[in-house]
């Protein structure tokens, strides 16, 4: 299955999702799917992690356990900032941010 | 496969940073996750691809997709956002990428011989436990800690205030 394929290809796949999250990150407004950016760019890096341990570390589990932790990471830092969001959105009827300013006085 | 499972991601990945209707965007990012577990399962990783499917696929969406619908409306689009910042962006997005890219591809990998062989649970669980080099005992420990203060900041955040 995954044989034939140079670490490369890999490699270059997850730059391109990094990147495309980097791109979503800038351009969006919307928090939530800022949010969404950054789930892209968290999974990217484990992709990166999970190929280096598969083709060229295959003797121990570094990059597996590495993972592991990102996703439990990933799954706490989306519980906090949605419920970070869903407050926001409580208070000022509106979730862009360039309407965040208010929350400062 | 691995160029199917490529292309999937890479599109709709694409299509979840350019989509308007954003729960469509959220919908097209549980197919790259989804599509991110199969990339797993190609490399012998099953049980990681398990963990990604129940808890990226089945819990974050899900989580993403509820938060959605309380603060927006379906039917709702995203404003196109201006030109020049679509501009600047996507220029730092690829002059970043093209120079990752050019040095992964001029870089050497010393590729060792490969193992097909599948990470049994029994492995995972002694180095979760075990205090040895390629122990990880400590972050273990150190992510259950996470884990419960995010639970309680989460609950304390999303609670109603008395006032």
């Amino acid at each position: 299955m995954f044989e034939g394929v140079p670490i490369q290809w890999f490699l270059v796949l997850a730059t391109a999702m990094f990147f495309i999250g980097i791109y979503g990150f800038l351009v969006r407004k919307n928090l939530i799917t800022m949010l969404m950016s950054i789930e892209l760019i968290l999974n990217s890096v484990c992709i990166n992690f999970l190929a280096f341990n598969k083709i060229l570390f295959p003797e121990h589990l570094e990059g597996m356990f590495m993972t592991l932790f990102i996703i439990a990471i990933a799954a706490a830092e989306a519980s906090v900032a949605i419920a970070i969001i869903i407050n926001i959105y409580r208070r000022i009827v509106n979730i862009d941010v360039e309407k965040m300013n208010e929350m400062k006085y | 496969m691995f160029l199917l499972f490529s292309a999937v991601i890479l599109v709709f990945s694409l299509l979840t940073v350019t989509s308007r209707r954003i729960l469509r965007a959220a919908t097209f990012l549980l197919f790259v996750l989804v599509s991110t577990a199969g990339l797993y399962f190609l490399l012998r990783f099953n049980f990681l691809a398990a963990i990604q499917l129940t808890l990226y696929a089945g819990g974050i969406v899900v989580l993403i997709i509820f938060s959605i619908l309380l603060t927006s409306h379906i039917s709702e689009k995203l404003s196109i956002p201006p030109v020049t910042k679509r501009i600047y962006a996507a220029v730092a997005a690829i002059a970043g990428a093209v120079l990752c890219i050019v040095t992964i591809l001029k870089t050497d990998f010393v590729q060792k011989s490969l193992d097909s062989s599948r990470v049994d649970i029994r492995t995972i669980g002694e180095g979760m436990l075990s205090t040895d080099k390629y122990g990880y005992a400590l972050p273990f420990e150190v992510i259950s800690v996470l884990l419960l203060a995010a639970m309680i900041g989460s609950i304390i955040l999303a609670k109603k205030r008395k006032d």
